[in-house]
């Protein structure tokens, strides 16, 4: 991995680019039915969520499931008002924002210090990280449930009173959580830049905090950007930390929110998949528009480099 | 280099940069001491002993290996729980893992119309497991469901204890074998082409070379991806959660874990006791994924 390469833009080619002697064998048809036929039944599920949203209520009961026809914005519209959507949508925003923030800022030091570095203790810091990115976090509810419960905090910072039942205390299990897997790939994205630009820049009497902001951070940007999309999505779609820490409904992020509806929308399915699709459209939109860079974060990760 | 010899190394540092070193290394660490390791290191604690969650932490006894005791014989729950852990485990490292790895396969064949198969199968990835539950209900859902519409049976796929937990796996593997095959289809990607070639020239077939040649270079990502298989398994909650809150059927032990802290009943030793034993199994896979992930420092 050179500096100039972008990690994001060789991954999008690299997993599309077909392989040195592929099908040229016989039975050309027989790969992409295969193919066709598994990626529509993936799809089929989102289809069908998508297709009911649509649809009806009154109509489906009359006509069952297997028809066509019926169809109607209302789902949305009902959903939308009784999920109180615009409420658990900014509860995602400000819970997200701060986070993903806070964990790419983090990491980003952890990571600088690991690469810039040849210490001897980097591997055991790194190891520190990344091994409570992978602990079950149920296993560790008992503890931090009870501490933040006694954690008293002034009432302008959170109006539980507690750390229990507050944004804060999410976001910053979110970021405690997410800092390891984030700090590895930086370290690993940062190790490959050349030592000769901190060389010149030591020479130059730049400080630590310079090489980190003016030359560091800017040629990281792809790595930063795929992993802000890929942490969007993972702090968007966390469901335990936010269901058990935050006790009030009204507090809940979009994704634990998900609880409430259920009673409300058993007995409509239409209504259940209207819901569905609007949780599902901000991850959704990202996967469609910076699908690249959720891949190249998501990859990064497991394979080097 | 003329400036080599006044120039005493990069990790030369002034002291106002040994504190913004320090700083940088130390929030961090805290944040994640504080809400991570203390917590673990808590949890194994508190599971050899009485607490009740209700009195002071002065007033907690020592009870030895009492808890442990107790899950294992008057607590009902955990053995099915025990069991469901082990099936899923069992569905994602037989079926999901493989069916991902096929598919990467077939899908690094590069036919065209490669990006509409890979993002139809890995769409499921960027939706939350909570989600999906709810997705899914669509299709098992009793009265309204398609499932029975099709089959005109009348079964509760999400209720009935002897379905309920193989109706979620069917959702989990949707997912679960998508991700799967995108972080194979990287490994793929990574493989020296020049191995196939030689392997072809040698006169060897795709599936001997894919078997003996592929297969094994591609060892840290085979070991990356069943560690991962595992964790998912031993920390599978959100689905079994929307579903029914992990009662019916749908038993975990993560789910025993949280009932026994924000339900009713609030059990500090049990719970702690079944963390501990999730925190036991966890670490052992934890502990191979570093030695994998870090091995080429």
């Amino acid at each position: 991995m050179s500096v100039t390469a972008d990690p994001v833009e060789d991954r999008t080619q690299a997993l599309l680019k077909p392989r040195e002697g592929g099908p040229q064998s016989g039975r050309r048809w027989f790969l992409p039915v295969i193919l066709t036929v598994i990626s529509l039944i993936w799809l089929f599920p989102l289809l069908l969520a998508l297709v009911n949203s649509f649809r009806d209520y009154a109509f489906t009961a009359k006509n069952g499931y297997i028809s066509w026809g019926g169809f109607t914005l209302d789902n949305y519209k009902n959903a939308w008002s009784q999920g109180d959507f615009g409420l658990h949508f900014w509860n995602s925003f400000i819970i997200t924002v701060p986070a993903v923030l806070l964990t790419l800022f983090l990491s980003a030091c952890v990571a600088f210090v690991v690469a810039r570095f040849s210490w001897k203790i980097n591997l055991a810091l790194l190891g520190f990280f990344m091994a409570a990115n992978l602990l079950p976090p149920q296993a560790l509810l008992i503890p931090v449930y009870r501490m933040f419960r006694s954690i008293e905090v002034p009432f302008w910072f959170s109006e539980s009173g507690t750390l229990l039942n507050s944004f804060q205390g999410l976001i910053l299990v979110n970021v405690a959580f997410q800092t390891g897997f984030c700090a590895f790939v930086l370290s690993n994205y940062m190790k490959a830049l050349p030592k000769e630009l901190y060389e010149s820049a030591v020479i130059d009497g730049a400080s630590v905090t310079r090489q980190f902001f003016q030359i560091t951070l800017p040629l990281c940007r792809p790595a930063l950007a795929a992993l802000a999309v890929l942490q969007t999505t993972w702090i968007y779609n966390e469901f335990f930390w936010a269901t058990v820490l935050l006790q009030q409904g009204d507090k809940y992020p979009v994704t634990s929110s998900l609880n409430n509806l259920r009673g409300q929308f058993f007995t409509d399915n239409n209504l259940v998949a209207a819901g569905s699709m609007i949780i599902a459209i901000p991850t959704l939109v990202i996967f469609f528009v910076l699908q690249r860079h959720f891949v190249a974060g998501l990859t990064l990760g497991a394979t080097k480099g | 280099m003329a400036s080599k010899r006044r120039y005493r190394g990069i990790d030369q540092l002034s002291a106002r940069d040994k504190i913004v070193v320090a700083l940088m290394v130390v929030v961090p660490t805290l944040l994640v001491l504080w809400l991570v390791w203390l917590p673990a290191i808590g949890s194994v604690l508190l599971s050899f002993t009485n607490w009740d969650g209700i009195g002071p932490l002065s007033g907690i006894k020592s009870v030895g290996l009492q808890n442990y005791r107790d899950i294992a014989t008057i607590y009902p729950p955990f053995w099915p729980a025990i069991q469901h852990n082990l099936i899923w485990l069992a569905v994602m490292f037989f079926i999901a893992t493989p069916l991902g790895m096929l598919f990467a396969i077939l899908v690094d064949r590069g036919v065209a119309g490669t990006r509409f198969y890979q993002t139809s199968i890995y769409l499921p990835v960027v939706l939350s497991l909570a989600l999906i539950g709810f997705i899914w209900q669509l299709i098992y859902s009793r009265d309204q469901g398609l499932l029975n519409a099709i089959t005109g049976g009348t079964t509760d796929w999400y209720g009935d204890p002897d379905v309920n937990l193989w109706a979620a796996l069917v959702a989990a593997t949707w997912r679960h074998s998508g991700y799967i095959m995108l972080l194979y289809l990287a490994g793929l990607k990574g493989v020296d082409p020049s191995l196939r070639e030689a392997a072809k020239i040698d006169g060897a077939s795709e599936t001997t070379t894919f078997f003996r040649v592929v297969f094994p270079v591609m060892r840290p990502i085979n070991i990356i991806v069943l560690v991962v298989t595992f964790i998912e398994s031993l920390r599978a909650f959100d689905l079994v959660w929307v579903i029914n809150k992990g009662r019916n059927g749908l038993e975990l032990i993560s789910t025993l874990v949280t009932q026994n802290v924000v339900g009713e009943a609030s059990r500090i030793g049990f719970g702690s006791a079944l963390a501990t034993i999730m925190l036991a199994i966890s670490s052992v896979l934890v502990f191979i994924y570093l030695r994998i992930a870090m091995k080429e420092d």
